[in-house]
This record gives structure tokens, C-alpha cells and sequence, in this order.
């Protein structure tokens, strides 16, 4: 895969991230990009059974993975920059687990990119999510689910 | 020798995340290294009952179970990603 020239920002931390920090320092000083898609994950809790989501990941790994989606994504769209930030750790309901960025001249390659890097960051990226309940106990490994594959397939070339 | 690491529930039913081994010489694949380590006692034997859901990783790339071990340093061994 050759090496794409523009800027790619990979981060796996434990600490909270500023998401309009973040997209304000793709675009500073920049005057060619007119678009800018973001995604945000949050913590989810649908039954208000969650204490907390615990984020495993494989270090090293993890980052390369996400950085090798990032160059794809470049190769595929007119990107003028990329940004994953993943944490890992516990995470309660309602905050934030990860944010993915795209720059772009124009909007649907900033969108595509950033949806690709989001779904390939799903299936191909290595973290594990495993549920911590309220009641104390600890719950269950989050299973992958098919909708995340079928997401992923419709990128692939034909 | 070659250095496995575990993560998730992996990890959980080994009860370690990571350990040094020597493979036998006939172990050339990802699915020949399963089969070794279902040999290795009850836990493996019991985690390798689950062996079509285990991912690999050879140097931190996604390996398929048919594909060759090679000269690998570290082999991770995961369920089925769901960052994000």
C-alpha cells in the first residue's frame, strides 16, 4: 500500500478527549478544506443496567490497525486529513468512547471516509468490550455483531 | 520459541495474557497451532471447542486459520473485534 501524504491522526488513551478541540486543530490555518464529518461513539446503556463498558485493546496493534484503515481511506477519497481517537479503560453510560474525523474539499468524500474508517475500525480494529453491571456483577463479552460485517462488506472492491 | 498473547475472553478462560512456547516442527499453520494447543491441557482444550469464533494475529496482522506461521515472534489470539 503506498503511503498516503496527508495527515493521520491515530490516539489510544484512557483519558476523555475535547471532540470540538480535536476537529478545530484538523482545520487551523487550513483555507482548502470545506468539509469536515465527524463521528462520535458514546457509551450506550439501554436497559440503565451498565455501570460501565471495559475497553481491551492490543496495544501496538490497535494503533497500526487503525493507521492502516486511515491510509486506505486515502487512497480511496480526495482526504485532506484523518483523526481516531479510541479510548480504553471503563467507560460509564453517556461517555464518550470514540471519534473519528474526515477533511475534505468537498463533503462526500469527507463523509465516506469517515464512515469507512469507522466501519473497517469496527471489524478489523482490536478492541474488546466487556459489560460491568450495576447489580455488581460483571456481565458479558459484547458479541461482534453481523450488521457491523455487512457495514464493512459494502466497501469491499468488487 | 514464539510468544502467545490472549485478550478478552481468551485471556478469561486461559487465566494468563500471554506465555512463551515451543511449537513442534509440524505445527506450520495458524489451525495446526489450535490443534497443538487444545493438546496443552483442559482450559485449551475447552477454549479450542469455540476455535472457528478465535481470531489470529502473526506479528499483529490478521491471519486466516489456513494461513502459515512462518517465522512468527507473537501470536494473538482474540474473539471477533467490537471496538467503536
Amino acid at each position: 500500500m503506498s503511503r498516503t501524504s496527508i495527515p493521520i491522526v491515530v490516539r489510544i488513551q484512557t483519558d476523555d478527549f475535547e471532540s470540538g478541540a480535536e476537529i478545530a486543530a484538523l482545520t487551523d490555518g487550513r483555507t482548502d478544506i470545506g468539509a469536515v464529518v465527524s463521528f462520535t461513539g458514546l457509551c450506550r446503556d439501554d436497559g440503565e443496567i451498565l455501570k460501565s463498558l471495559e475497553l481491551e485493546h492490543y496495544p501496538g496493534m490497535a494503533e497500526a490497525q487503525i493507521r492502516q484503515i486511515a491510509e486506505e481511506a486515502a487512497t480511496r477519497w480526495p482526504l485532506h486529513g484523518l483523526l481516531a481517537i479510541h479510548r480504553y479503560g471503563h467507560i460509564a453510560p453517556g461517555e464518550q468512547i470514540v471519534l473519528v474525523a474526515a477533511t475534505s474539499s468537498h463533503r462526500q468524500a469527507a463523509f465516506d471516509g469517515a464512515n469507512f474508517l469507522m466501519d473497517y475500525l469496527k471489524t478489523e480494529a482490536p478492541f474488546w468490550k466487556k459489560e460491568h453491571l450495576k447489580d455488581g456483577s460483571s456481565g458479558e463479552w459484547v458479541s461482534a455483531k453481523d450488521s457491523d460485517d455487512q457495514a464493512r462488506k459494502r466497501w469491499e472492491k468488487g | 520459541m514464539v510468544k502467545l498473547v490472549y485478550f478478552a475472553w481468551v485471556r478469561e478462560r486461559l487465566g494468563k495474557s500471554s506465555e512463551e512456547i515451543e511449537l513442534p516442527a509440524e505445527t506450520k499453520t495458524v489451525s495446526d497451532l489450535l490443534s497443538h494447543l487444545a493438546g496443552r491441557g483442559e482450559a485449551y482444550a475447552e477454549l479450542m471447542e469455540h476455535r472457528n469464533a478465535i481470531r489470529v494475529a502473526i506479528d499483529q496482522e490478521h491471519a486466516d486459520h489456513d494461513e502459515p506461521i512462518g517465522q512468527a515472534s507473537e501470536i494473538a489470539l482474540f474473539p471477533p473485534m467490537t471496538g467503536g
